[in-house]
């Protein structure tokens, strides 16, 4: 989902940059005021994590490969304005250092990953927990389901971005100047790949941490109750 | 040892590792014969596929040169998985030793006592 530089065309990667960097520095607003310093480790730990669960490259057999985010789980501990910070700064190191998704591509990428999945997760999750016991199974369901969406969500997002490029930007000759697939192409293939295996690993890797949290230390499990 | 680990420290040693089982994303990826992400070919790989290079990409595309390309050092494309696998590996660890300290150090500018 890290969409390199090239592909986008400029009609599309600035008004994303234009969104993505008030946006980062309202989010820093909300973080001062949910979190304290005594945080900051775990907020290290969660960019860190989203950044190496992100290497894990599923592959479907003779096809393509993709990967969770990491994004829901992060969100769901410790709110979606923190996991905005802590997925873009992921994203931002993984440009840089490993050429990984592209500078243009940047404000796309965290407008797609560092907001729309932890905002679709954080609050699918709040949706299906409901108020269940902190301990209760309904809770790390919860966190499956809202893997699951918050992955899809920005996959589809995706799709279409990749998908329009055609109709805003061809040579003369009709070629594209950019991506080059129709959206008939580009949303169902990044729509299904999502929606029947990386969607489910994005859901595995919260449940899974949602349950030992649930047993190891519940607390870390409260951080989070919403903006002040 | 006089006090066990915080939950907190047990993670950072879960993600130690992740870190050291990451080159399965590549491993696993060549064995099973599988490509690039969608819509995440090179330049070169998309012009095979299309039998022509989009001309807006050819610039956007060379904007910049990542020191660690795809999480490998520069050149050990031509040595085999075994030596992948290592660039892969301190890769994840590079990653998340500067991705830890840029937000220990946000944390402690921006966010109170």
């Amino acid at each position: 989902m890290h969409i390199p530089d090239g592909y986008l065309s400029p009609q599309t990667y600035l008004p994303f940059y234009a969104f993505i960097i008030p946006y980062l520095a309202l989010a820093s607003k909300k973080v001062k005021r949910s979190l304290r310093s005594r945080h900051a480790p775990l907020m290290a730990l969660g960019a860190a994590f989203s950044f190496v669960i992100m290497m894990f490259n599923i592959p479907i057999p003779g096809g393509t490969t993709g990967h969770a985010v990491g994004g829901v789980i992060v969100a769901i501990l410790l709110g979606p304005w923190a996991a905005s910070i802590a997925v873009s700064v992921a994203l931002i190191v993984q440009a840089l250092l490993f050429g990984d998704g592209g500078i243009t591509a940047l404000g796309a990428n965290c407008f797609n990953m560092a907001v729309v999945i932890p905002f679709v997760g954080y609050y699918s999750y709040k949706l299906f927990a409901g108020s269940s016991e902190i301990t209760a199974p309904r809770r790390w369901m919860a966190g499956a389901v809202a893997g699951y969406l918050g992955i899809n969500a920005a996959a589809l997002l995706a799709g279409i971005e990749f998908g329009i490029q055609p109709l805003i930007a061809s040579a003369p000759d009709g070629r594209p100047l950019y991506a080059p697939y129709s959206l008939a192409v580009a949303l169902p293939a990044m729509a299904l790949e999502h929606l029947l295996l990386f969607g489910l690993i994005e859901a595995l890797v919260t449940a899974l941490v949602i349950r030992y949290l649930q047993k190891a230390d519940r607390e870390l499990l409260t951080i989070y109750g919403g903006d002040r | 040892m006089k006090k066990s680990l915080s939950t907190v420290q047990k993670m950072w040693l879960g993600l130690g590792a992740l870190a050291l089982a990451s080159p399965v994303g590549i491993i696993l990826p060549a064995q099973l014969k599988a490509g690039s992400a969608w819509g995440e070919w090179s330049p070169g790989e998309l012009e095979q596929r299309l039998g022509f290079l989009p001309q807006g990409m050819k610039k956007l595309a060379e904007l910049w040169q990542a020191p660690l390309p795809d999480y490998a050092f520069k050149g050990w494309d031509i040595l085999g998985l075994n030596m992948q696998s290592l660039g892969y590996l301190a890769s994840a660890l590079i990653g998340i030793t500067v991705i830890a300290a840029l937000m220990l150090l946000l944390g402690k500018i921006g966010l109170k006592d």
